[in-house]
């Protein structure tokens, strides 16, 4: 216990005494919020949309046919009552819901009709593309009725239901957090193992009676720690500065952020067993982790408009997993019983990455 | 203390250790001697257990380095070639962390490092990395000894040092000498040969020769002359020329000749005056390590 | 010595803030001749070598290199001295041939007789069945004594080589001074800095600095008669010994 705590007391002054690491520690959080608060604008393709349509009459069938007659939308469900539009949200079944109101075609003649299109703001990017094709789609619909009349566009009615006035940087924060976690634990540990590698205390450390899974878990613990606190910086920035709301239950973020540090982490062991040098390691990090956990974890671009070969290589990823399961907790306060299936995959990841890490890292040097 | 038996290693097509016997009795300090990429690196990591042979077996104060691993490590003091402690740390927080490591303290074995850490303490608190080479390596040594250990086993402590604190090393080494611990350590200086009890001299992974110095050079089979001139360089290439010479090779500011057998320096002498050289002095020489390691390697 | 003077320095200083890493050295150093630079780390050798081959400003004092001025003349002084540095300075994954070649670029040698000099090179070095193997499969030995060949492959008038024997074979240290012999032979001045004190004794003179001063400096024979010792070891560290300072 004595030699534990002076590992990570050791580590600890590692990090004090290195400006770079603290700079990836704490600057990079804030650069990264500031930057990603204001989003690129990016084309969705098949988003999955439900209709509430309380007419079903010629006229709203036709529309609802025409809506789904380009690739652009997906047909998920038909909703009963406007009390299903919460249901559907929530599961994050549907990118959007189109609710017509009753009477649709006498109001279209009558030149008077609407058409609410509810989209999930949570995702704000996706919202206002979809949103803005469909209520292209009604428009050029209408059109094919009332040629012989004026030409009338459509009111469309938004009703946000999570980020009413479709803030990006909500939606950023959850993935702010996902990456600085992956950099600290996976980045920053396999370049301080792999610095030991260089300046040849690594071997002194495996001559020593010490146990090989004390000199990981010395190793471990300190980022471990690190991690935590770092994602509370960001999460604190979400939610003073930027007003990020946070509807979910902390606990469940605390131990599902565990998972994925530990996740995290033995993709951070098992470069350093691979990486020699700080440089190998680093760029490792930078290539097998940092652009796959930005470009593809739907961080950024949302996965759903991917070509079909990357949507399914974004599925391998830790962060994919780990940011959907964040946005439910904070944006929707979704529990468990809605976000079990991404912590599944996230705790096979875990099970298999660490099983691999410790059994590489060897108590020699082959 | 240290028994290495037939001990072989391939890195793929490269032979990194061929049949490699030394056996190092307690108390002995025994230098493995040779270039770099002879497999001196490689032999150190086999004895302090972080590599496996292929063939061979190693022992350790009487204990298999393999099976019983754990017995080395709790004994064995060991600084890598490139063993440049924790730059960041102070020189007091450095021991203190391997002391640590050891699962002792610094206080416990003090009267060990005493005399060098001695000399460390007035910069306790600077960091390590902005220490002199020579400061380093006698920290380094310290961070070594810090549990007592029976074996010191150091890979190049010397090298890239200066010569004053080449010097004071090896002054650091004969006093632990005295107190009892097994040193075994690698260079690519052969002046340090003639610093230790036995040496190995190790070329391309096979072990040449070992012995101690003096045992070495006994058994050199040539007569050996050393030649002095203003221009050696000329000299060097008209010697070579010269059928009845074996080797000629530029030594310090002498030349160093070995025949085939013994020479008739006055004809030498006045063959070499016909040729323009008047001021050459030539005399035998007792080899030395050098002279040795060089005939072997031809 | 008697040929030209090829390296001078006069008082030449360099100061990083407070701290006076070279103090006034005097320096002068001929044609063909192998002048041996050594020091115990820190003792301001290599700042001082920045310094003759253009790399570092002088604070103080003059140096000429090749008949050029170090403060305003430092391009043509990089292209008329060669330059090995510590250990190995190739691209161990070109091949022999991709080396020798870049180098000849480098500088400027012609086409035709980049190709003249590069089958002297390496007929000379034994190398004819390896041009087209990469660096990193030959053996270190051989890879140093090609460093300095392709250092000198635009013949200039000047080397200067640090360290350039480290961690190499005793036969492979031979052949490199006979190297170093060579060239002082065809005139070239050798500024060579090492740690292996033996290797002073090849110069034809030798200097020592302790903490930034040119503490000596004259043949080894006489080096060693002024301190009635036997090696150039021994007057190393008689002189080193006393050195204050650390890198």
């Amino acid at each position: 216990m004595k030699t534990f705590r002076a590992f990570i007391h050791k580590e600890f002054l590692h990090i004090l005494r290195d400006r770079r690491t603290l700079l990836v520690l704490f600057g990079m959080p804030v650069l990264q919020i500031v930057l990603f608060g204001y989003a690129i604008n990016t084309e969705v393709k098949e988003a999955n949309v439900a209709v509430l349509d309380q007419s079903r009459d010629e006229r709203s069938v036709s529309l609802v046919n025409a809506l789904f007659s380009a690739n652009w939308f997906r047909p998920v469900e038909t909703l009963k009552s406007p009390a299903d539009i919460d249901r559907v949200f929530k599961a994050g079944k549907a990118k959007m819901v189109v609710e017509i109101g009753p009477d649709f075609a006498k109001r279209f003649a009558e030149g008077r009709a609407q058409i609410a299109l509810i989209a999930d703001a949570s995702d704000p990017n996706t919202a206002k593309v979809v949103t803005g094709y469909a209520a292209q789609m009604i428009a050029q619909w209408s059109r094919r009725f009332s040629t012989e009349h004026t030409v009338e566009v459509l009111p469309v009615e938004y009703r946000m239901h999570y980020n009413p006035e479709m803030k990006s940087v909500f939606l950023f924060v959850p993935g702010v957090i996902t990456v600085i976690l992956m950099l600290v634990s996976a980045m920053l540990t396999s370049i301080s193992i792999a610095r030991e590698k260089e300046h040849g205390t690594m071997e002194v450390m495996l001559v020593s009676p010490l146990r090989p899974g004390m000199i990981v878990l010395g190793k471990a613990v300190p980022y471990l720690v690190l991690s935590l606190l770092n994602a509370a910086f960001v999460l604190v920035i979400g939610l003073l500065l930027f007003g990020v709301p946070m509807n979910g239950s902390y606990l469940l973020l605390l131990l599902e952020g565990l998972l994925f540090i530990l996740t995290s982490l033995s993709l951070g062991l098992l470069f350093s067993t691979i990486a020699k040098t700080q440089q190998e390691a680093l760029m490792l990090s930078l290539f097998v982790l940092m652009m796959p956990t930005i470009l593809l974890s739907g961080f950024i671009f949302p996965t759903s408009s991917m070509p079909w070969a990357l949507r399914a290589f974004s599925n391998i990823i830790p962060a994919k997993h780990f940011i959907i399961i964040l946005r439910g907790i904070m944006l929707k306060g979704n529990g468990v019983a809605v976000l079990w299936p991404q912590t599944l995959v996230l705790a096979g990841m875990c099970t298999v990455l660490l099983g691999i890490s410790i059994k590489k890292f060897n108590v020699r040097l082959q | 203390m240290i028994t290495v038996d037939h001990i072989s290693k391939r890195y793929g097509p490269v032979e990194a250790l061929k049949d490699v016997s030394i056996s190092v009795p307690r108390g002995e300090l025994f230098g493995l001697i040779g270039p770099d990429g002879a497999g001196k690196t490689t032999l150190f990591r086999m004895v302090v257990t972080l590599l496996l042979a292929d063939s061979g077996t190693i022992t350790f104060d009487g204990h298999d380095v393999v099976s019983d691993y754990r017995h080395v490590r709790r004994n064995v003091g060991y600084m890598p070639g490139t063993f440049s402690l924790y730059q960041d740390l102070s020189v007091r927080e450095n021991l203190e962390f391997f002391a640590s490591v050891f699962q002792t303290t610094v206080k416990k074995n003090y009267d060990l490092i005493a005399d060098i850490y001695g000399m460390l303490e007035p910069f306790a608190d600077r960091r390590a990395g902005a220490l002199s080479g020579g400061m380093k390596q006698k920290l380094a040594l310290c961070c070594a000894l810090i549990h007592k250990p029976l074996v010191l086993v150091l890979d190049e402590p010397t090298t890239g040092v200066d010569a004053v604190s080449r010097r004071e090393f090896w002054e650091m080494l004969k006093k632990l000498k005295a107190q009892g611990i097994t040193i075994l350590v690698s260079t690519p200086y052969m002046d340090e040969a003639a610093l230790c009890d036995r040496i190995g001299l190790l070329q391309d992974g096979k072990l040449l020769r070992s012995g101690s110095p003096q045992d070495i050079t006994a058994n050199f089979d040539r007569p050996l002359y050393a030649a002095i001139c203003k221009e050696p360089y000329p000299l060097l290439l008209a010697l070579r020329k010269l059928p009845e010479l074996d080797s000629v090779f530029p030594f310090g500011t002498a030349l160093h000749i070995t025949a085939k057998e013994q020479l008739d320096l006055p004809a030498l002498h006045k063959e070499l005056a016909r040729q323009g050289f008047s001021d050459v002095e030539l005399q035998p020489i007792e080899p030395g390590v050098e002279d040795l390691f060089m005939h072997l390697m031809q | 010595m008697t040929g030209a003077i090829t390296i001078h320095a006069k008082a030449l200083t360099k100061r990083f803030g407070a701290f006076t890493a070279v103090d006034a050295i005097d320096l002068d150093v001929h044609a063909g001749e192998i002048f041996g630079f050594l020091g115990a780390n820190g003792a301001g050798k290599t700042t001082a070598m920045k310094m003759l081959i253009g790399l570092l400003m002088p604070t103080a004092g003059e140096a000429r290199v090749a008949g050029y001025d170090v403060y305003t003349q430092s391009e043509a002084i990089k292209r008329s001295i060669g330059y090995m540095g510590q250990r190995f300075s190739l691209y161990n994954d070109l091949t022999v041939l991709e080396n020798i070649q870049f180098y000849g670029g480098v500088y400027g040698v012609p086409p035709a007789e980049l190709k003249r000099r590069t089958d002297s090179l390496v007929h000379d070095l034994g190398l004819k069945e390896h041009v087209n193997t990469r660096l990193q499969s030959l053996p270190l030995g051989w890879k140093q004594k090609l460093a300095f060949s392709v250092a000198m492959i635009h013949e200039p008038k000047i080397i200067f080589l640090d360290e350039p024997t480290g961690g190499v074979d005793l036969i492979t240290r031979r052949q490199f001074w006979e190297l170093i012999y060579a060239a002082s032979a065809k005139g070239v001045t050798v500024f060579v800095t090492t740690h292996y004190m033996d290797e002073a004794e090849y110069c034809h003179r030798a200097s020592i600095m302790v903490d930034g001063v040119m503490a000596a400096c004259d043949t080894p024979a006489a080096l060693k008669e002024q301190f009635k010792v036997k090696t150039m070891d021994e007057v190393f560290y008689q002189l080193a010994r006393s050195a204050q300072r650390a890198e």
